[in-house]
């Protein structure tokens, strides 16, 4: 049976971890290799990368830090942050990701899912969806980093580039986001059920009950955290067999 | 000793090369190259075949590389060379792939490769995650692996065998899915070994030694 996946994920700005991770044993917390070995011996099931600055200048380092994480650590990993075309795709898959995502410049021209997912296939594709509420039950996108609105609804966009060839929506909730109250869950369910492919719910995790929701009742595949990780409220072992005693299917060895 | 990771501009070879040169580098197994040169592949004493994509992009790619596949064919078929096929590496072993158009697979192999289609609808397709194995036949590159031991998969087709002494293990999603595939000195995995943390280095390991 498919296991529900726990995503950590470490955004990142000029090759260092940004908010920080605080881990016993991290010989440099700054260094986001350092944390994703740290990870990947604590059991996650998938790492995700986000390059917060994501400016022209230091895509270099991006393309470092995934050479040096696939050096070591033997798990998937996706990286997103700045990704505007499918040569910054074959790029980053070069380095050692595994996946990569596509945020704003996805919203700019659904076109460039396309043309990254024929080139390297479905599969390593990913859609990041910034989603606001502006009514009950309707979700708009917001770019740069939630501060941008574009008037498009957040489930005809998922729709649209899943038709485009995205593999998976890695979507969050701005609204929730950074306020550790939760998955918004009514988006998170909305876009699940509106296209077949994977959805990761990010955005509001506080608790290991939040994890629980976004799969039993946002009908995520995957639920993606970073503080309650970074800062030790959690490891990844408690937040596993928490949720697999809620009697969702984890990857427990 | 040496092994030989096929290159012909199919995806993440960086994770594969660190991942079988660190397994070759622990078991004492000889060195570990990337190449997309015949010679090496002939010279190569075990063949490792990746991909990642599509299918018929993957065979495109193949044989855009003259004589590589010639080379591969004679390494594993004529020498009887240990060969490991990974994800669409391992699907091209088949006889026809049906992603977005019908391809001729090498022929292996047989069986065809089709569109996973989940008994239950609101499983998703890529099928995407950890998985965990179920072993239909003992086999060398399965030592120390044990059914229920997780592998990381990420695919929307699928490898249905023809004979199904050819199936060494499968995982569940909503019905069978061909997780190993194998006969005389091929093997394939539709999995990521490389990505597989412990198990998969395990397999990687394995794969190293294994004298069929």
């Amino acid at each position: 049976m498919l296991k529900t996946r726990i995503i950590p994920c470490l955004d990142v700005a000029d090759g260092r971890v940004v908010k920080g991770v605080n881990f016993v044993d991290l010989i440099d917390a700054g260094d986001p290799v350092e944390s994703a070995k740290a990870y990947d011996a604590a059991g996650a099931d998938e790492l995700c990368f986000l390059d917060i600055h994501a400016t022209h200048e230091n895509r270099g380092t991006m393309y470092d830090l995934a050479r040096r994480t696939a050096e070591h650590c033997f798990m998937p990993l996706t990286i997103g942050g700045g990704v505007r075309t499918s040569e910054d795709v074959r790029k980053l898959l070069l380095s050692g990701a595994d996946k990569v995502s596509f945020n704003s410049a996805a919203v700019a021209n659904p076109d460039v899912v396309a043309d990254a997912a024929n080139r390297f296939g479905s599969q390593c594709i990913v859609v990041a969806i910034d989603a606001k509420t502006v009514a009950p039950g309707k979700w708009e996108i917001f770019t740069h980093g939630g501060r941008r609105g574009t008037g498009i609804d957040a489930v005809e966009f998922a729709k649209l580039v899943v038709a485009k060839g995205a593999g998976e929506i890695l979507l969050t909730s701005m609204d929730r986001d950074g306020t550790r109250a939760g998955f918004n869950l009514p988006l998170t369910r909305a876009i699940s059920d509106a296209v077949p492919v994977p959805v990761i719910a990010s955005g509001g995790v506080g608790t290991l009950d939040h994890l629980v929701e976004g799969v039993t009742e946002g009908g995520a595949s995957a639920v993606l955290a970073a503080s309650i990780f970074h800062f030790g409220d959690y490891t990844i072992r408690e937040a596993k067999e928490y949720m697999a005693a809620a009697g969702i299917p984890m990857r427990l060895t | 000793m040496l092994t030989a990771i096929i290159d012909y501009d199919s995806g993440n070879l960086h994770s594969a090369e660190k991942a079988f040169q660190r397994m070759a580098r622990e078991t004492g197994t000889g060195e570990v190259i990337v190449t997309s040169s015949p010679e090496d592949v002939l010279r190569a004493d075990r063949v490792v075949l990746p991909g990642d994509g599509a299918f018929p992009a993957c065979k495109a790619e193949l044989f855009e590389h003259s004589g590589l596949f010639e080379a591969t064919e004679e390494a594993v078929i004529r020498r009887g060379r240990p060969f490991l096929g990974i994800c669409i590496g391992m699907q091209m072993l088949s006889t026809t792939g049906h992603e977005y158009v019908e391809t001729p697979g090498f022929d292996w192999i047989g069986g065809d490769v089709v569109k996973i289609t989940p008994a239950d609808p609101s499983l998703k397709v890529p099928h995407m995650g950890w998985n965990n194995l179920v072993i239909d036949s003992p086999h060398p590159l399965l030592a120390g692996v044990a059914s229920g031991d997780h592998a990381y998969f990420v695919h929307s087709y699928h490898f249905q065998v023809k004979d199904p002494a050819h199936r060494l293990a499968h995982v569940d999603y909503g019905g069978d899915i061909t997780a190993i595939v194998g006969r005389d000195n091929m093997v394939g995995m539709q999995f990521h070994p490389e990505k597989s943390q412990h198990i998969g280095l395990r397999m990687i390991a394995n794969f190293l030694s294994w004298a069929p």
